[in-house]
């Protein structure tokens, strides 16, 4: 038994460091986008997937999140940042002030997201607000948030967003050593936040969010406040969200308010729902299998993207309604395969 | 006073787009508890009809092609939402949340579709040269006849809307359909056919409102997608109890947002309607104007 735990560990770290070795600076650096977006769809299958809550804008988490680590690597670059001398601002906002130190800047990665959730959550859930409801005023939220920060051109970088950083741990962005250094970063973070959900969904308060997502009715008469619950797993999920955020900006080099857009935020979704919603791996694999779909489309068939795109969302809900993961865990011989698995592991 | 009447004008524009907007996602949402979000996309389709019938008939704008206009509007809006609604929406009923993620990708691709027929660049469909001028009231105060027509628009078409749904047998049946289907189908009415039609219904109206947008301004594939959060609010602040919750909302965002905006910039005004409307929802989270119902999950 312990032998073949070894050996899946083995396999699964081999898979992880090839990439490393095969691939261009480029596609590393692209993968470990992918491998940031894997950690957004675990946020996003937590709240839908297991809460039954869904959220059409948790683009602006993600986006809190970076905007927070993209102010802390701007402000290393340049002690008044270029978008705001051209706006004629010329002393740093107090606000910003702080994110010239990374334990203030890192803390606010989380802090932030959290905070808004719980602005949303709070008078949203307690007042009982049905769950469609949530999903259109989640995205009302994100749009206002990306029209205030495209606004504020001088303290937010307007549509440009914020760019141009010098580096981090001590090399420029874009050198082969950050990359991979980057790409690690990013897979531990995924491992950490996937063996979290996990762990989380073990215990008594992971147990009740998924009876919130089946019946939720019921379980208030048996005493239990639900909406409490379901604050908690929004503000959880907004924090990972955020977390993922701030990896995103020193592997991509760039934030702007496209990525809390109503657009980006529905690509949230689709990820975990191509995936398999409700599983731990299904979203995991769909970010990466449908953002490599997308970079592969863009390169070759750019118009096209955008029928498959939608053809997506209605294969999601009418073909596979329970994923790719959802879906072949239903089917006999991966049961069987997977059964081994478990006999093997516990 | 001199100052005032601008404002509320301005106001009484924009609830009676919100409106045009919103009826139809009101009797889709709220009568069958679908979320269409390609219901922009219907107003989109309804904004190139103007301009389909100003490429056939060709030349300048008139009354005659502004009607040809409205009819092809609804017809092609219908006829999509029919065959959408057989294809998918059909499917979904019992699952809003995957009826919120099905619509989206019909209207990506919708977009994408008009993309690639009509270009990606904004077209302009001429209107009858009377609404581009203005009623002059004072020497500084021009309210433009447009505007003017919209808001006698909206205030017919959901005249017609009302008579049509409460009065007519047809809308009753409709009704009692959307109140309690079991006891609808057991007296005999055929529910699939009750359900298609109401969906492309709403859509056609989608697609007349469209319309109303394109004697605004110039028209592009993104178009729908400008509208369709504000008709989302408009519909969650009016509540699914009816049309009455929709025109009370439309009214109070449509009429509140000139005098915001007028102390504060757009893009705040924005966030303080919406603020607005969840602080109404934390108190009302059924919507102004909630359909009474004892059932529970």
């Amino acid at each position: 038994m312990m032998m073949k735990k070894i050996i899946y560990s083995l396999v699964l770290a081999v898979v992880i460091i090839l990439p490393i070795f095969l691939l261009s600076d480029f596609r590393l650096s692209t993968l470990s986008k992918f491998v940031v977006f894997a950690i957004v769809a675990i946020s996003v299958n937590l709240l839908w997937g297991y809460t039954g809550i869904l959220s059409l804008g948790h683009g602006v988490y993600f986006a809190l999140g970076g905007y927070a680590m993209a102010m802390y690597m701007k402000l290393q670059a340049q002690p008044l940042p270029d978008f705001m001398e051209w706006s004629g601002i010329e002393t740093l906002p107090w606000f910003w002030k702080p994110f010239q130190s990374l334990p203030f800047a890192l803390a606010m990665t989380v802090i932030l997201p959290v905070s808004l959730a719980l602005l949303v959550g709070i008078p949203l859930f307690k007042s009982g607000t049905k769950g469609v409801y949530f999903t259109i005023i989640s995205q009302a939220i994100t749009l206002i948030v990306s029209i205030l920060f495209v606004g504020q051109q001088g303290f937010t970088g307007g549509s440009n967003g914020i760019t141009g950083f010098k580096g981090a741990f001590g090399y420029p962005i874009g050198d082969p050593t950050l990359i991979k250094i980057l790409y690690g970063i990013a897979v531990a973070f995924v491992i950490a936040i996937y063996f979290i959900t996990k762990y989380m969904l073990k215990t008594h308060g992971g147990v009740i969010i998924q009876a919130v997502r089946d019946r939720e009715t019921r379980l208030r008469f048996l005493g239990y406040k639900t909406d409490s619950f379901k604050i908690l797993t929004l503000a959880t999920s907004a924090a990972m969200c955020g977390v993922a955020g701030a990896l995103f900006v020193p592997i991509v080099g760039i934030i702007s308010p496209s990525l809390m857009s109503i657009l980006m935020s529905t690509e949230f979704v689709i990820w975990v729902a191509i995936g398999g919603r409700g599983t731990l791996l299904g979203p995991i694999i769909g970010a990466i299998l449908v953002n490599y779909a997308k970079s592969t489309f863009s390169e070759s068939l750019p118009e096209y993207w955008w029928y498959f795109y939608g053809f997506l969302f209605i294969a999601a809900t009418l073909i596979i309604p329970k994923g790719i993961v959802g879906s072949l865990k239903e089917k006999k011989w991966f049961q069987n395969i997977f059964n081994k698995l478990k006999t093997a592991n516990g | 006073m001199g100052d005032f009447i601008p404002f509320l004008f301005n106001g009484l524009s924009i609830s009676s787009i919100l409106l045009l907007t919103a009826i139809g996602l009101s009797i889709v949402f709220g009568m069958m508890g679908v979320i269409n979000f390609a219901h922009g996309e219907f107003i989109m389709i309804g904004c190139y009809s103007s301009y389909i019938v100003s490429l056939v008939l060709g030349g300048e704008g008139s009354w005659l092609t502004l009607l040809f206009a409205f009819i092809l509007s609804f017809v092609l809006s219908f006829g999509i939402g029919y065959l959408i609604e057989r294809l998918v929406i059909r499917k979904l009923y019992a699952r809003p949340l995957d009826s919120i993620l099905a619509t989206w990708g019909i209207s990506l691709i919708l977009q994408q579709l008009a993309r690639n027929i009509f270009g990606s660049n904004n077209v302009e469909a001429p209107m009858p040269k009377i609404l581009s001028e203005g009623l002059k009231v004072t020497e500084d105060i021009t309210l433009p006849f447009n505007r003017i027509f919209i808001i006698f628009f909206a205030i017919i078409v959901i005249l017609f809307v009302y008579y049509f749904i409460y009065k007519t047998p047809k809308g009753r049946t409709l009704q009692a359909v959307m109140q309690n289907r079991p006891m609808a189908s057991c007296i005999g009415i055929n529910t699939k056919k009750a359900d298609a039609f109401t969906f492309s219904f709403g859509c056609g109206l989608a697609g007349i409102a469209g319309i109303c947008i394109s004697m605004l301004g110039s028209v592009g594939p993104s178009t729908g997608q400008n509208y369709i959060i504000d008709t989302f609010l408009v519909v969650i602040l009016g509540g699914i109890g009816g049309l009455r919750g929709t025109i009370l909302a439309a009214l109070l965002i449509g009429i509140s947002s000139p005098f915001i905006e007028n102390f504060t910039t757009s893009s705040m005004a924005k966030v303080i309607i919406l603020s607005l409307v969840l602080v109404v929802l934390h108190y009302k989270p059924e919507g102004l104007s909630p359909t009474k119902d004892r059932t529970i999950d």
